[in-house]
């Protein structure tokens, strides 16, 4: 039985700010319904790694390839387009515009009527709108469709935040950092609606609670100045003792 | 969230399209009982108007702030002046001069929409002074003094000299350009700009490829602009380089700004209270720019959501 071909590889990635190496040499590859947690300290080069790939930073010298095409030079939209979507560290919504509209333009991205200047758009909207509610039960969101992003609680617009990357629906998602700021109990309901997210949809996500990411990822990747240190279950990084000096600053 | 119930928001629908209506008829027949003098005051609020809402486009929806849509309003000005002179129809008078300024507003927005905040108003405002600089040298267009006595077209063979069909002309052609820029706002495409207002980088992470919608929009805002100039050449019969005059952009801005930005009816109303209250105090004044500064600034500390907005704090208008 041959493996199935990766759904996103990346080869030899590296990020140059200067002198500064954010990145150096990032390998990794993704199975379809993978589930993969980035961890590593901060200034690991983690966010990075996102940016790089989503196209919002051009990488100099590696390679990105999602389901077998080369995302290198694609702006973000493009990127998008082809199935990855993200949601962002810092929560990056659109405030004024309720929740039901955040996750319809998200839902709309993908088409071409949204180039339609005089039309009411009545022809795509039943299958937007439905994107989007499917989105919001995600998200668990169902009950404050008509409130104003900005008006929500954190731990809502954190959900809304999701449920953006989500309503695209994408082949991958790249969180980052989606329990950032969370209180214990908003941390639990994030981690039980991720669980419950279709298995159709890969996970790469970027998380700095070890309960998350041992209840929710297959395997784990560390990142450590711009390198992979190693890679493997939760577990067998666990029981790397070179993940603990890292994380403790242990000589 | 309580969605209104069905009857309310019909009631609401022909409430509104009865005021609509209503207004409709008293504005066209405003001739009939009215001087010169105020006819030609509310057929400037009209041109105005349409000019306002082609910018509160931009600045509403798009929250692209655009110090430079003289432009396409000189540009569309000009090109009518040119062309009625050589024949008077609804093609040299409306169309290409329409079409002239989109293809500006399409050159210009290539580079500047690739800017945003202040480099995209110094572009903007760079342009259009580029065209009032261009204008003021060539004495093909007249240079300073510009073209003068621009005749009306005669829009298939109807002669619009008699005052009353000219106002027809003008206030069918300023309600479709009002319509289409309702309409555009309300579809997808309207969607869109919002989103991009409210958060580009957001837009962009999800899939719109947000240069080529701001693009689309700085041309139809252009176009739109383009005919306003057109028309209101036909109005006065003349145009000079002072259209391209970065006071011209900044008048549009007031009034989108006095009547409540993102609301297009409201520049409207701006158009109406900046024409109303310009010709009211200079008749009694030669300062008629410090009371226009003046009730501009109470406007911005007291009332920053325009008329429209002060409306809909006051008797609960809804959007």
């Amino acid at each position: 039985m041959t493996p199935p071909a990766p759904l996103l590889a990346i080869d030899g990635l590296s990020r140059r700010f200067g002198a500064l190496a954010a990145l150096n040499g990032v390998s990794l590859t993704l199975l379809p319904r993978e589930r993969r947690a980035v961890i590593g300290p901060n200034g690991a080069g983690k966010t990075t790694l996102f940016n790089v790939i989503t196209g919002q930073l051009v990488p100099s010298a590696g390679r990105v390839v999602f389901a077998g095409q080369s995302l290198v030079g694609l702006p973000p939209y493009a990127v998008a387009r082809r199935g990855i979507s993200r949601s962002f560290q810092r929560t990056n919504l659109f405030p004024r515009l309720t929740v039901i509209e955040n996750l319809r333009l998200a839902a709309g991205a993908d088409g071409r009527g949204s180039y339609n200047l005089l039309g009411r758009g009545a022809v795509r909207r039943g299958a937007q709108l439905a994107r989007a509610a499917e989105a919001a039960e995600a998200v668990d969101l169902t009950a404050r469709l008509g409130d104003v992003a900005g008006s929500l609680s954190y731990g809502e617009q954190r959900q809304l935040e999701v449920g953006v990357a989500l309503a695209t629906r994408p082949a991958l998602v790249l969180l980052d950092e989606p329990t950032a700021g969370m209180s214990p109990e908003e941390t639990e309901r994030m981690t039980r609606m991720l669980e419950g997210l279709p298995r159709e949809v890969t996970l790469l996500i970027i998380e700095h609670d070890m309960d998350v990411v041992a209840s929710l990822a297959d395997r784990v990747t560390v990142l450590h100045y711009g390198e992979v240190l190693t890679e493997g279950t939760f577990d067998e990084v666990k029981a790397d003792p070179r993940v603990y000096d890292v994380y403790l600053g242990a000589a | 969230m309580t969605p209104a119930p069905t009857s309310q928001a019909q009631a609401r629908l022909v409430g509104r399209l009865m005021a609509g209506a209503a207004l409709l008829a008293a504005v066209t027949a405003f001739p009939l009982f009215a001087g010169n003098y105020p006819v030609k005051l509310l057929q400037e609020i009209l041109i105005w108007g349409i000019f306002a809402m082609s910018l509160d486009l931009l600045m509403g929806y798009a929250g692209m702030v655009s110090f430079g849509h003289s432009a396409f309003f000189g540009v569309g000005g000009y090109v009518a002046a040119l062309l009625l002179a050589k024949s008077p129809g609804l093609f040299t008078g409306l169309v290409v001069p329409a079409a002239a300024s989109a293809l500006v507003a399409l050159v210009i927005g290539l580079f500047s929409t690739r800017v945003s905040g202040v480099y995209f108003i110094m572009l903007t405002l760079a342009f259009s002074q580029m065209f009032y600089a261009i204008t003021f040298q060539a004495s093909w267009l007249g240079a300073e003094d510009g073209i003068v006595g621009v005749p009306r077209p005669s829009p298939l063979g109807l002669d619009l000299g008699p005052p009353m069909r000219f106002h027809l002309y003008l206030v069918i052609l300023v309600a479709l350009a009002a319509l289409a820029l309702a309409r555009v706002v309300r579809s997808p495409f309207g969607r869109v700009l919002r989103g991009i207002h409210d958060n580009e980088g957001r837009m962009e992470a999800v899939g719109y490829a947000v240069a080529r919608y701001k693009l689309i929009a700085f041309v139809v805002a252009g176009t739109i602009a383009g005919l306003s100039g057109a028309l209101y050449v036909q109005l006065v019969g003349s145009i000079t380089p002072d259209a391209f005059l970065w006071t011209t952009s900044g008048e549009a801005l007031l009034m989108v700004i006095i009547g409540g930005t993102g609301t297009l009816g409201g520049a409207v109303l701006g158009a109406a209270a900046f024409i109303l209250l310009q010709s009211l105090v200079s008749s009694y004044t030669e300062r008629w720019m410090l009371i226009l500064g003046l009730t501009f600034i109470l406007f911005v500390l007291f009332a920053p959501g325009g008329i429209v907005g002060a409306l809909r704090g006051r008797v609960g208008l809804r959007a």
